[in-house]
């Protein structure tokens, strides 16, 4: 299951990343294996979107989100 | 100023950081929600309770030491450089205490380098309100570092921040944070010994950022590289797990320390309002409703104070003529210098506006959703959502425009934003498009609600945005990038703005364009003064005796002879000459030279256009009366022809070359500083011509 599958509202827990550039970037802003993200909302337009993790909003792209594995729950 | 300390303020964005410098040098600064907005390094003083003064630089929010963008690059040179005059003996970490998690990775990257750190614990209040509890005593002693919480919107603790600074060590006490040795322990050492280096982590950063670091020699960079290359080092794995280990360093230490309710009140506050802001069709109906109410306050707010300024400097070039001796000086002063003051000055009004709107937008947090929302929109042309605001921004000025792509992290959508944002109708191109609208579309209502001319005018607005978007699909096309394009940003919960902080924005940035544009918008008019009054040979003693001989003074009035001498002697000027030799490349987009020496003049500035017409059609009255340049364009006449000369097909032609063409000097001074390289402005400037004189001539060709 990847990030960029949830809908509104969803969570899931971070498995893995697709993507060791993104992986990189995405870790720093606090997207680590282990976190909870819930999807908060999806642009206007169905991309970006904004995800709460580590406790505030973040917003990537539906690329950048597919490349975030989630566990199966 | 001497200090007798220097303290660096390092933290994420949207901390607060630049408020808290605010508060601590009582010099304000720009400041903003939209993460990365303090670009420039800049520097204030405190004054500390036991009487010494203390220099505090602010360095640009960044997230961690390692670089996404050109200013974040700054924060680990500045740190990292010992031989610098600028290395601080005092590194103040900012961090947000809601989000505290986040904050603490920069913290312990910087902690590690072994500076003298404190922590400065923000937003305490928001922080209580959302029922978050920190055991200060024991962070701080888990740390090793003094933490101080203050919170600097309210002005609190910001005292026992100063007399933390007064009682700082002189040597770094922190805590080791993680075992950075064991990440690549090869590399680590063969660069420690190499180097002489003596502290893990700053080798470690040397191994990442060599390449960019300024105080390295070649040599030492070369060096290095071998050294990677010899170990095996993948700079993006070490990096990785140099994040997965401060993690899990600072999730022990936020368990310790740290009791943080399931929901915090704020973020449900901020969901409500964006579920409003960025709704998908309320949202984008309040972006462009918010738009419209922008321009209609730069236009109709600004109108005033400019109408001011200008007959202020209409008054002072009347007085300095009066007061003065007449000669070439005098005329220097009073038509090249005052006039290009002039010129630039009258700008200040629209400038401020603007930035009062975008840094309120910035402040509030609302910039950043609506760089959310339109991402999507704006990367299918090859631009970026962060590319917005320099292009609404374009809508009053390039220059400062130009300045703030800074904050897009990738070169190519950065290089493409920089290309195009002159193409948006800026403000200096108003006064064209009103003059020749006035000339040649009928002032009338259609539909009953509208206004023609004023539906011209959007319409010209509208095809400049619609130009920049084509351009930018086009650069996409060309330019060629490794750099992989990414979009992970933080949306900062809403705030109420600064009003102090939005005032000092309006004017830090007067002020800068003031001296980045003005120089080259003064120089240039000096040039084009020099140009419009000196001729080749002895034309002008020809003219001033051809007007001194009986015929004339007999017929004429003094200052009907005046208007005569002055458009004769244009005519004939190096200006006029110019006018002249460009006639046969300008006539076949409907141009006589007169609007050839206009076209010239314009390259320093767009408005120059009108005074240029008032000027040659030799309007007495001053070169702000536009109602009789309109007049006098109206009745302007062919000589061979005895047909108008400016039609509709002329007008409009001429529109579209201003719409198109690179006529600002500033602008082209801005794009080679912020480039740093004459390339981009050469390529701007050609590719703006080319286009302008196509469109031209096909306009011209089409309606004629």
């Amino acid at each position: 299951m990847k990030l960029s599958q949830l809908e509104v509202g969803q969570k899931g827990i971070v498995k893995e990343f697709t993507d060791m550039e993104m992986s990189v970037k995405l870790m720093e802003m606090g997207c680590l294996p282990g976190e909870e993200i819930r999807v908060d909302r999806i642009a206007p337009l169905g991309d970006p979107i904004a995800i709460r993790v580590s406790g505030y909003q973040l917003s990537l792209r539906k690329f950048e989100a597919s490349t975030i594995i989630l566990h199966k729950n | 100023m001497k200090a007798d300390i220097r303290v660096a303020l390092v933290g994420n964005p949207n901390t607060g950081k630049s408020t808290l410098f605010n508060v601590l040098t009582g010099l304000n600064q720009k400041i903003g929600n939209f993460p990365g907005v303090t670009v420039d390094k800049k520097v204030g003083y405190a004054q500390l309770p036991d009487g010494r003064t203390a220099e505090i630089v602010d360095l640009p929010g960044t997230y961690s030491l390692y670089p996404k963008s050109q200013d974040e690059s700054i924060v680990f040179s500045v740190l990292a450089d010992r031989s610098s005059a600028l290395v601080p003996d005092l590194v103040v970490v900012i961090l947000d205490a809601t989000n505290l998690k986040r904050n603490l990775l920069l913290y312990s990257q910087v902690a590690d380098l072994k500076i003298p750190v404190i922590i400065a614990l923000n937003m305490m209040d928001m922080a209580n309100k959302a029922g978050i509890t920190i055991d200060i005593n024991a962070l701080a002693g888990q740390l090793g570092v003094p933490v101080i919480p203050i919170s600097a919107r309210k002005l609190e603790g910001v005292d026992k921040l100063k007399q933390a600074i007064s009682f700082a060590n002189k040597i770094a006490l922190q805590q080791n944070s993680i075992d950075v040795r064991s990440i690549a322990p090869d590399v680590v050492d063969s660069i420690s010994i190499e180097l002489n280096i003596d502290n893990p982590y700053f080798a470690l950063q040397l191994a990442h950022q060599h390449e960019h670091l300024k105080f390295l020699t070649p040599e030492q960079s070369n060096r290095i590289e071998q050294l990677k290359l010899e170990h095996g080092f993948h700079s993006q794995k070490a990096q990785g797990a140099e994040t997965l280990a401060r993690y899990a360093f600072i999730n022990e230490l936020l368990y310790d320390t740290v009791k943080t309710p399931a929901t915090a009140h704020d973020e449900t506050f901020s969901n409500k309002i964006d579920r409003v802001l960025t709704h998908k069709i309320f949202g984008f109906i309040i972006f462009f409703a918010i738009l419209l109410f922008m321009f209609q306050a730069i236009f109709s707010w600004a109108s005033y104070p400019m109408d001011l300024i200008e007959s202020f400097f209409m008054w002072a070039q009347d007085s300095l003529n009066n007061a003065l001796p007449a000669g070439p000086l005098t005329s220097l002063l009073v038509d090249g210098v005052v006039a290009g003051l002039s010129g630039v000055l009258v700008f200040i009004p629209q400038i401020a506006i603007l930035f009062a709107f975008i840094s309120v937008l910035e402040d509030t947090g609302y910039m950043s959703r609506v760089t959310f929302m339109m991402d999507k929109l704006m990367r299918k042309v090859g631009l970026n959502g962060k590319s917005v605001v320099p292009l609404i921004g374009g809508f009053a000025c390039a220059v400062p425009s130009i300045m703030s792509t800074r904050t897009i992290e990738n070169w190519k959508d950065r290089m493409i934003t920089i290309m195009v944002t002159p193409l948006v109708a800026c403000s200096a191109r108003l006064p064209v498009y009103t003059l020749l609208i006035a000339l040649v579309v009928p002032n009338q209502r259609v539909w009953g609600i509208f206004n023609l001319q004023g539906l011209a005018l959007t319409g010209m607005y509208v095809f400049s945005l619609l130009s920049a978007i084509i351009v930018a699909w086009v650069f996409k096309m060309i330019l060629k990038s490794r750099e992989r394009g990414y979009f992970i940003m933080e949306l900062p919960v809403y705030r109420m703005p600064r009003w102090s902080n939005v005032a000092f924005s309006m004017y830090d940035r007067s002020k800068s364009f003031v001296f980045e544009a003005g120089k080259v918008i003064i120089a240039v008019s000096i040039i084009l003064w020099v140009m419009a009054s000196y001729g080749p040979g002895d034309r002008f003693e020809q003219i001033e005796q051809k007007y001194a001989r009986t015929e004339y003074t007999f017929n004429f009035s003094p200052d009907e002879l005046k208007t005569l001498t002055a458009t004769e002697k244009l005519e004939n000027s190096y200006a006029g000459v110019l006018g002249h030799f460009i006639e046969p490349a300008i006539r076949p987009l409907g141009y006589d030279w007169k609007i050839g020496i206009a076209l010239i003049t314009s390259f320093a500035a767009r408005e120059v256009f009108v005074g240029t017409m008032a000027t040659i059609y030799s309007v007495s009255g001053g070169d702000g009366d536009t109602a009789s340049v309109l007049q006098k364009m109206r009745d302007a006449k062919n000589p061979k022809t005895k047909k108008p000369v400016f039609t509709v097909a002329v007008a409009f032609s001429l529109m579209m070359f201003y719409a198109f063409a690179m006529q600002c000097a500033s602008t082209v001074a801005i794009v080679y500083r912020e480039t740093k390289s004459w390339r981009w402005p050469a390529i701007q400037f050609a590719y703006m011509t080319v286009l302008a004189y196509v469109v031209s001539f096909i306009t011209y060709q089409w309606l004629k």
